[in-house]
């Protein structure tokens, strides 16, 4: 019997030439199967040799190494890691939503309910909406997708709501720097999500669903629409989901670059086929969505909770977490880190443990300056931050927002300065222009923080900057203008000597930060 | 484009018949779902590689839109661009994780390298979700980590400068 290797088929892996090593293992007489990545991602390729001991792997595998993996050349160095589910970084995660990523073949079904996909589905049919919506209640599912709404609420908005037709989507736009969960999730095993979106469209009585998802991701959108054929063609979409009667159809549609669109209401036009502009709320797309019917709307990893929350009970996952967040993050390690990649754990765990013991620091050796948390819009927080507990209401209180966990690492060349600038650049080149505050205000402001850092009329200026901040946070319509002013203060906060500034000016700026989450302009997100 | 016949003063470049039927049959094939332009938009792109000023009015005519509104969603967004690829394209990740790994001394190395080059086109992108093994971006679509300066050479090496 030949061997029989797994070289993951993650963008990331890929990025790295696992294709041309997985080419080599064949030709080698090697079976080989492809898996999503384990999310240990400095050590992509990461190959796995099936042993009676189990999946041992070799790291940064090149076609050239493919003999001294066979032979076991390699088996005392570095270079093999010993039986991947015991290694160390993944033994102390708590996988839940990535129970399978990285394990199984993404798009084998069968896998995918020998591994408990499917039970999820399975055991919501068997109850009513309503006892499927206060399962999801119970288990104190928020939004992952940034505003850290309660899923359960929404859910039940829309289930209430009577409507000939309702919508899933699922936002996959996720158009954050550092984020990779929801690509990786959809690349490592969509199932999952369809299992999760299935559930919601039983729950509240939709019968279409759309996963908006964005074109940066061309390996994910080829792994989803192959999946949900698969889906289809086993009973599990379709006029009657497993039997049971109730109509989902799903489908994907691919984003066009605009990092606005993951606004949800900028979403929902653009599925309808417009401008990605964001629309006022009220009416909340829970009432009125997609072509004004009511429509949940989910990041991929709320709904890729959800069949765990359905098959262990809202009650298991409300038991895991801190606070009023419950259950597991899929946080996400980038930039400048040494050990990148996806950790799933319980919520409360610190940023140092992320950063320190998982990250191990950072890729060039060099010591932290800072993390910025939670995607562009997020905080800038230096290492004295980090025994913050990973919660929304604690990151709330540190001015700074979890957002959709990713977490990015800078060495000690970053120039606060010239990040704060760049925050105010993207929101310019990103706005959907429809509000005065955000489209001008974001240009001003990389005006602004340019005569601060040139040392013109410095003083004048920083409180300038300090007003242009305060009327975007309050006077945007959405949280893209709302928020840009978090990553400009918490730079100035922490780092005034990169803006050439004493701290004590820069306290003036920094003393009025964006408020928490519940209070953000448009509810859209911290 | 050569002129057939005794042709007065310069005309505008005729449509291209082809391409117009070619753009028909591609919107008429998804005018049939939910919320078709976007779809067909990026099926011109993938089939003809930019969206041409002619295609607008014909999409328009077949989704009973305004031409307006039409090229309000084409201006829209960076996906739909306006004017042919050049033969070979880099997109560059300029966004925060990858600034945190060098990203801007590669953009700059590569602006440099194809300045005013008709072959290569050096463009931007925000975050292609390879964030912990930057700077990344994209050769001719293909997903690259790690691109120094260097690197990008190395994988360019083949390319007219
Ligand atoms: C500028 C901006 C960008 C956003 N991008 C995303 C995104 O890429 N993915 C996402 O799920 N939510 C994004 N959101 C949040 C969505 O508006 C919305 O809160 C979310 O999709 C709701 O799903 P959830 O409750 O499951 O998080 C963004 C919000 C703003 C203001
Ligand atoms: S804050 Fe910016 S992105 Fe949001 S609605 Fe206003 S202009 Fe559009
Ligand atoms: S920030 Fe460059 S790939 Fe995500």
């Amino acid at each position: 019997m030949s061997p029989v290797a797994w070289v993951p088929c993650d963008a990331a892996a890929l990025s790295v030439g696992a294709d041309a090593v997985a080419a080599a293992l064949e030709a080698a007489g090697v079976t080989v199967r492809r898996n999503g990545s384990r999310g240990m991602l400095w050590l992509e390729p990461l190959v796995e040799l099936e042993t009676d001991r189990g999946r041992v792997g070799y790291a940064n595998v090149e076609p050239g190494d493919v003999d001294a993996v066979l032979s076991g050349a390699l088996d005392d160095g570095d270079r093999c890691v010993g039986v991947v589910d015991e290694h160390p970084w993944l033994a102390r995660q708590h996988r839940v939503s990535f129970t399978r990523v990285g394990v199984t073949e993404p798009t084998d079904l069968a896998a995918y309910r020998a591994h408990g996909g499917l039970a999820g589905l399975e055991r919501a049919l068997t109850l009513t909406d309503e006892q499927v919506v206060a399962e999801v209640t119970e288990s104190g599912l928020r939004g992952r997708g940034g505003a850290g709404f309660p899923a359960g609420i929404k859910w039940d908005t829309v289930r209430k709501a009577s409507a000939d037709v309702k919508f899933v989507c699922c936002n996959a736009d996720e158009g954050d720097s550092g984020t990779f969960a929801d690509r990786m999730l959809i690349e490592g095993d969509p199932f999952t999500l369809i299992e999760g979106m299935t559930i919601a469209a039983v729950a509240v009585g939709a019968t279409e669903g759309f996963v908006y998802l964005r074109s940066e991701y061309p390996h994910a959108i080829r792994t989803l629409r192959r999946a949900i054929d698969i889906a289809y063609a086993h009973g599990v979409l379709g006029g009657s989901v497993l039997g049971s009667g109730h109509r989902f159809d799903l489908d994907v549609r691919v984003g066009a670059g605009a990092y606005i669109c993951g606004e949800e209401t900028s979403m929902l036009d653009s599925l309808e086929g417009k401008r990605g502009e964001v629309r006022a709320k009220p009416p909340i797309p829970a009432l009125q969505g997609l072509f004004g019917q009511p429509t949940v709307v989910n990041n991929v990893l709320t709904l890729s909770a959800v069949p765990m929350v359905l098959a262990d009970g809202g009650a298991a996952y409300a038991a895991l977490g801190t606070g009023r967040s419950r259950g597991t993050q899929v946080f996400q390690l980038g930039g400048n880190v040494a050990h990148g990649g996806i950790v799933e754990a319980d919520f409360g765990i610190s940023l140092r443990e992320l950063v320190e013991d998982f990250g191990g620091g950072t890729a060039s050796g060099r010591p932290v300056k800072a993390v910025q948390v939670g995607g562009p819009l997020g905080a800038y927080l230096p290492p004295a931050k980090f025994d913050l507990p990973m919660d929304y209401e604690a990151f709330a209180a540190a001015d700074a927002m979890v957002g959709h966990g990713g977490i990015v690492v800078f060495d000690d060349s970053m120039d606060a300065g010239a990040m704060a600038r760049f925050a105010m650049e993207f929101c310019a080149k990103e706005s959907c222009g429809k509000c005065t505050p955000c489209r001008v205000g974001s240009t001003r402001g990389v005006e602004v923080i340019d005569r601060i850092r040139a040392g013109t009329q410095r003083e004048a200026n920083l409180v300038l900057l300090d007003d242009l901040c305060t009327t975007m946070t309050k006077g945007s319509l959405c949280a893209m203008g709302g928020l840009t002013p978090m990553p400009v203060r918490s730079a100035l906060e922490h780092f005034p000597e990169d803006f050439g500034v004493e701290p004590a000016a820069a306290e003036a700026v920094t003393d009025d930060m964006p408020e928490s989450a519940t209070s953000t302009p448009g509810g859209a997100r911290p | 484009m050569r002129q057939r016949g005794p042709s007065p003063a310069p005309a505008p470049a005729p449509a291209d018949p082809e391409r117009a039927a070619s753009v028909r049959s591609i919107a008429e094939q998804l005018a049939g779902v939910r919320g078709p332009l976007l779809p067909i938009l990026h099926e011109v792109v993938e089939t003809h590689g930019h969206v041409h000023d002619d295609d607008v009015p014909v999409i328009a005519e077949v989704l009973n839109l305004s031409r307006a509104d039409v090229l309000g969603v084409v201006s829209f967004y960076h996906d739909f661009r306006r004017t042919p690829p050049a033969t070979h394209r880099v997109a560059l990740c300029r966004a925060e994780a990858c600034q945190a790994r060098g990203a801007e001394a590669t953009y700059a190395a590569a602006s440099d390298r194809w300045a005013g080059s008709t072959e290569v086109e050096v463009g931007e992108v925000f975050c292609l979700g390879n964030c912990a093994l930057g700077p990344s971006g994209t050769l001719d679509g293909t997903l690259h980590a790690r691109l120094t300066p260097d690197r990008l050479d190395a994988l360019t090496e083949e390319w007219v400068r």
